[in-house]
């Protein structure tokens, strides 16, 4: 069976409807003005025209108004010249260049289709039509004709156009539902009255920027990412696209964005209690491996800080999402005393090259060739750690084990975990005794060791255990040191900033460990 | 005109109606408290006054595993199947 080629109506110069098919052969031809080849063919069919005309249709597809016009004046032409500057009917016949021209039967089956110029091939083309239409060739001079010109780009394809028309095409990938926004209206307002933000202005998320953010993927966009609470709902690939585009991210980094969502939406790490927690929580990214080059992550000078698109547009599409599609909202589920910034963006990479330790990904079960992103509930930072004159291993992670110390209240043991980023003159210091993670994580736990008297309530502080229950434990069980950390597992640590300036970064945890929330780690698909 | 695509879950929101009140209670009363310290405080005293106000009141103590989750769905409907009222204890 020969294929059905797409039903049409368009508007001629007259501004009459011409539609297809309609009950006889027919030529259709798509061509632009400013295509030389195009000028070659377009008197051709204005010949086949009035040597088949009355047999069956020539119809010229011309892509721009102006350049229609320009045509039918400077050829004098009687032959239907077709009005798709909406390019349409371009990029439902699914052609690359132009001129482009097939030849259908009455029920507007193709039975032939012909590209660019090949002398050879129209001349085939005309015997064809006269075949057809039981009439003389046209009157064309072939030998005064090139033997060859190429077509040009048909304006469906190109770039400015193209997002638009995949975007509005029947078989569009998108299914959200499209809000409609009055001229009147300014589209950023329009987007703070509907609550879409975080209160800073999103990019609007047109169909055709949606369409672009989703090329970032192979994922069916129908394909659901996560179920995102508080309100349990469906997080598509084209929901997550949706809300990069208004994050102000590129397609590249829409892989990222999903898997981050995808972490942040397990049990183990919780969102519901990270958003709902009057503490003020929100997820903290990380991201390891080869793709932190690739979309050009910031994991140096300023890593946590401003100024870098990636970093800064991944975690907040990942929070609009939570918030859009999950609907936690401060005032409603998002119950914060104070918020924080990190509720707008954290993300960052690890600076796995200046790093001498095993990268977070890798401690992590990952293979150092992985891209993949690991989430935190964190409920403050990141907090400086400033020690500008240690010299040995041992006094720095003394100072950084007395910085942790202050992680909720000093008296607050055992509760929860923290994420580390050493930077690299920390990390210089630290290796002039050769220190390992490991190394680092132990003295931590032995600096910030106290006796279990030192942490009941008193008079000082209310906080800390239960004073009468204290009354009740022998001298022993009191005198037990109880580390900052339940383990040293809970003490997370990677690497970035820049190579000047001995500080290091602390994340303070929220609740850590299966009743609260545990870190999350997810691979980035690199496609 | 601008068009966008809908960024959120697309669920009409529907504001929640409060649970006509009968003015009397009888019958079960669920003591929940969400594991938040001092929410046995608080529960212990309301009990000591419902007893007191309401002695035919039968009053069963539920506590969830951990305040930073929603209560498992097994003590929901634990909860929903026994009792009449629930009196739940929130933040600390």
């Amino acid at each position: 069976m020969k294929p059905l080629l797409p039903a049409f109506s368009l508007r001629d110069a007259s501004g009459a409807d011409v539609s297809f098919p309609h009950g006889r052969a027919a030529v259709i031809a798509l061509v632009k003005e400013d295509c030389p080849t195009c000028g070659l063919a377009v008197p051709l069919l204005e010949a086949f025209h009035r040597a088949y005309g009355s047999a069956l249709d020539v119809l010229i597809v011309g892509q721009t108004q102006e350049g229609n016009a320009t045509l039918v004046e400077r050829h004098g032409l009687t032959c239907p010249m077709l009005d798709d500057s909406r390019l349409k009917v371009s990029f439902a016949f699914d052609i690359d260049m132009v001129p482009s021209v097939f030849v259908a039967d009455a029920d507007g089956r193709q039975l032939r289709r012909v590209e660019g110029f090949d002398r050879a091939e129209w001349q085939a083309l005309d015997a064809e039509l006269a075949a057809m239409a039981g009439a003389h060739n046209a009157a064309i001079e072939w030998s005064a004709l090139p033997p060859w010109r190429p077509g040009c780009g048909s304006l469906s394809v190109d770039p400015r156009f193209a997002d638009r028309l995949r975007a509005e095409a029947e078989n569009s990938p998108l299914r959200a539902r499209k809000i409609e926004i009055a001229p009147a209206d300014d589209e950023f307002e329009f987007m703070f009255d509907q609550g879409f933000t975080d209160g800073l202005p999103v990019v609007p998320p047109t169909p055709e920027r949606v369409i672009r953010m989703l090329s970032g993927t192979r994922r069916d966009p129908q394909s659901l990412v996560a179920v995102v609470p508080p309100n349990m709902g469906e997080a598509t690939v084209e929901k997550v696209a949706i809300n990069a585009v208004m994050a102000g991210c590129k397609p590249e980094y829409l892989p990222v964005v999903i898997a981050a969502l995808e972490a942040v939406c397990t049990d183990e790490f919780n969102v519901h209690g990270v958003m709902a927690t009057t503490m003020g929580a929100s997820p903290v990214m990380v991201v390891n491996g080869p793709i932190r080059e690739r979309i050009g992550m910031n994991m140096k000078i300023g890593a946590l800080g401003q100024g870098n698109r990636a970093n800064a547009s991944i975690g907040r599409a990942v929070r609009l999402a939570i918030r859009n599609i999950g609907g936690a909202k401060p005032g409603g589920t998002e119950r914060s005393t104070l918020g924080n910034p990190m509720k707008i963006t954290m993300c960052f990479a690890e600076w796995e090259e200046r790093s001498p330790w095993t990268p977070l990904h890798v401690e992590r079960g990952f293979k150092p060739t992985d891209s993949v992103v690991t989430v935190y509930a964190m409920s403050g930072g990141p907090s400086l750690i400033v020690d500008q004159t240690s010299r040995r291993a041992a006094q720095l992670a003394g100072s950084i084990a007395m910085c942790l110390e202050s992680i909720h209240h000093p008296k607050a043991h055992m509760m929860f975990d923290t994420l580390l980023v050493v930077s690299p003159e920390h990390v210089d210091t630290l290796m002039t005794d050769n220190y390992s993670k490991a190394d680092l994580r132990r003295e931590i736990q032995k600096v910030t060791g106290r006796p279990l008297r030192e942490l009941v309530s008193d008079e000082r502080s209310g906080v800390g255990m239960n004073a009468e229950k204290a009354k009740t434990l022998s001298n022993e069980a009191l005198a037990r040191v109880m580390p900052k950390f339940l383990s040293e597992d809970m003490i997370h640590i990677v690497v970035a900033g820049s190579e000047a300036g001995k500080f290091s970064g602390m994340f303070h945890g929220w609740v850590g460990g299966e009743i609260g929330s545990m870190p999350v780690s997810r691979l980035i698909d690199p496609n | 005109m601008t068009t966008i695509l809908d960024p959120t879950n697309e669920k009409t929101p529907i504001a929640r109606q409060l649970t006509p009140r009968s003015g009397v209670i009888s019958g079960t009363v669920a003591f929940l408290d969400i594991s938040k310290p001092r929410g046995d405080v608080l529960l212990d005293r309301l009990e000591e006054q419902l007893k007191a106000r309401a002695p035919g009141v039968d009053i069963r103590r539920y506590a969830k595993p951990t305040f930073t989750k929603p209560a498992p769905d097994t003590l929901r409907q634990e909860i929903r199947a026994a009792s009449n009222f629930v009196v739940e204890a929130l933040a600390d």
